[in-house]
């Protein structure tokens, strides 16, 4: 749980600090308050996907075998495997949200952070449900890589975690539209620092949609599982 | 009576047929060793009968019942072994045992009782509240017998159950089975390549290679129909002596990597 949390925060430093001042330049003001909610996104989206395709190895090695075989419905496991998987991302995106504090981020509304959190859950358990998804047609660890560098990189770089999303080409815009974490990051920006590109009521209903089908999808495929 | 029937089971994988048209029966309370080559076709049996796997065509019944259409009767009446350890090895023993009670749903008291009593039995019951990640491998592989037979199963599947123990712990797993076999009447089910592990227990062989069984019966049978004097020379005159090329599977390949991606 440590390691993985290194990579958001060097993302938080690196680029919160390397590119601040330009940031500033450019008129769009403090660079490492508009990150700090795209970073969080990054923490939750990582360990989510990942804790999802688990799922890969643990049927072959792990506990998830013993659960195959107990006569206990294929959705109450893939279910309970999804709510836990969720909840230790939204803790990493907890985790982080505490470390961006210490490198000087400050929420406009301390009374919005419970929202947050339930918010962070939903981005959590959406992505946790799409890993179980793929895991769940995968059967070794080649795909992985390739799921990696062509699935959760674009997810998280097109997703207006790192820059703002006005006056953007229209191609990254329609790619921007149709990424469930573009939405995740955006309504983390509008509880934590109150700015929002598609407005709130649009990324809990954009999230909630994208949850309820991946959970579908993700219980469909869990259920055809063979080993 | 027979608590597993096959008939005509075969299992395609694209154009390879993994198992081909076999058809065999288990006798209530007895010890059966399936027995044959790497890549034979034993595993993928196992995993037909233990519903994790759905079969190409013919039929299984397991305890009056048919794996493919009611998976869950048929789950609550086997307990498995694996090859590959399946413990969630950040608890502890008595955990991963109340784990396995809760999703049998085994009642409380009675749960308590049991677990008490098959710790005692395979000699874990003042390691309980250790984490199983701290045990060896033999004493992973008695949690996980002790485990699978938490809900009272009346089939006990191995799959390779000995592979990778020594001579002592080999030994005594065999005793408990064979007294859990003689105490609560349980069927065990079981595959090796240590034949002379089959030839002591098992009181019905079968043989299959290339995905069909070549010859079934007792070890005494077995031996006099090839006219030789061990079980793993009629082992060998049935299957020939060329070794099996076995390509490897995702399985495999993610063995050797499993426990560097696991965090």
């Amino acid at each position: 749980m440590i390691g993985s949390l290194a990579q958001p925060i060097l993302f938080l430093v690196a680029l919160g600090y390397g590119f601040g001042s330009v940031f500033q330049k450019a008129g769009q003001g403090n660079y490492i308050e508009f990150l700090a909610p795209g970073i969080i996104g990054m923490a939750i989206i990582f360990s989510s996907i990942f804790s999802g395709m688990e799922i890969i190895w643990d049927r072959q090695f792990g506990f998830l075998k013993e659960t195959l075989v107990a006569p206990v419905s294929r959705f109450s496991i893939m279910l309970g495997r999804t709510f836990g998987g969720a909840t230790v991302a939204t803790a990493q995106g907890a985790i982080v949200f505490l470390v961006s504090l210490i490198a000087g981020f400050r929420p406009v509304n301390w009374f919005l952070m419970p929202v947050l959190l339930v918010v962070m859950f939903l981005v959590a358990l959406l992505f946790t449900a799409l890993g179980t998804m793929i895991a769940s047609r995968l059967d070794d660890m080649q795909g992985f890589q390739l799921i990696v560098n062509f699935l959760v990189m674009p997810l998280f770089f097109l997703s207006g975690a790192l820059f703002p999303l006005d006056n953007l080409p229209k191609a990254i815009d329609v790619v921007i539209h149709i990424d469930p974490l573009s939405y995740g990051v955006d309504a983390f920006r509008f509880l934590l620092i109150g700015t929002s590109h598609f407005g709130f009521a649009t990324d809990v209903f954009a999230l909630l949609a994208f949850t309820l089908i991946f959970l579908a999808l993700g219980s469909y495929s869990f259920s055809k599982i063979q080993i | 009576m027979n608590i597993i029937e096959v008939k005509n089971l075969v299992k395609k994988f694209g154009d390879f047929t993994a198992v081909d048209d076999i058809s065999f029966d288990v006798e209530k309370g007895q010890i059966f060793a399936f027995l044959g080559p790497n890549g034979a076709g034993k595993s993928t049996t196992i995993k037909m009968l233990t519903t994790l796997l759905k079969p190409t065509s013919g039929s299984i019944i397991l305890d009056g019942f048919n794996p493919t259409e009611n998976p869950n009767e048929v789950r609550e009446s086997f307990g498995i072994v694996f090859q590959d350890p399946s413990l969630d090895d950040e608890l502890t023993a008595y955990e991963n045992m109340e784990f396995h009670g809760v999703l049998y749903r085994v009642e409380k008291k009675v749960r308590r009782e049991r677990i008490k009593q098959l710790l005692e039995f395979v000699e874990l019951w003042d390691r309980k509240d250790s984490l199983v990640k701290e045990f060896s491998g033999g004493m992973k592989r008695r949690l996980e017998i002790a485990r699978g037979l938490l809900h009272h199963p009346k089939v006990l599947f191995l799959d390779e159950p000995t592979i990778g123990l020594d001579p002592q712990t080999r030994n005594h797993m065999w005793k408990y089975l064979q007294d859990l076999n003689k105490s609560e009447g349980i069927t065990v089910f079981f595959t090796t390549h240590y034949m002379e592990e089959a030839e002591r227990v098992a009181g019905k062989i079968a043989i299959i290679d290339h995905g069909r069984i070549i010859a079934s019966g007792t070890a005494k049978e077995l031996k006099e129909n090839t006219k030789t004097d061990s079980l793993e020379d009629a082992f060998l005159s049935l299957t020939g002596k060329v070794i099996r090329e076995e390509e490897s599977t995702g399985a495999d390949r993610m063995r050797v990597h499993h426990k560097m991606w696991r965090r």
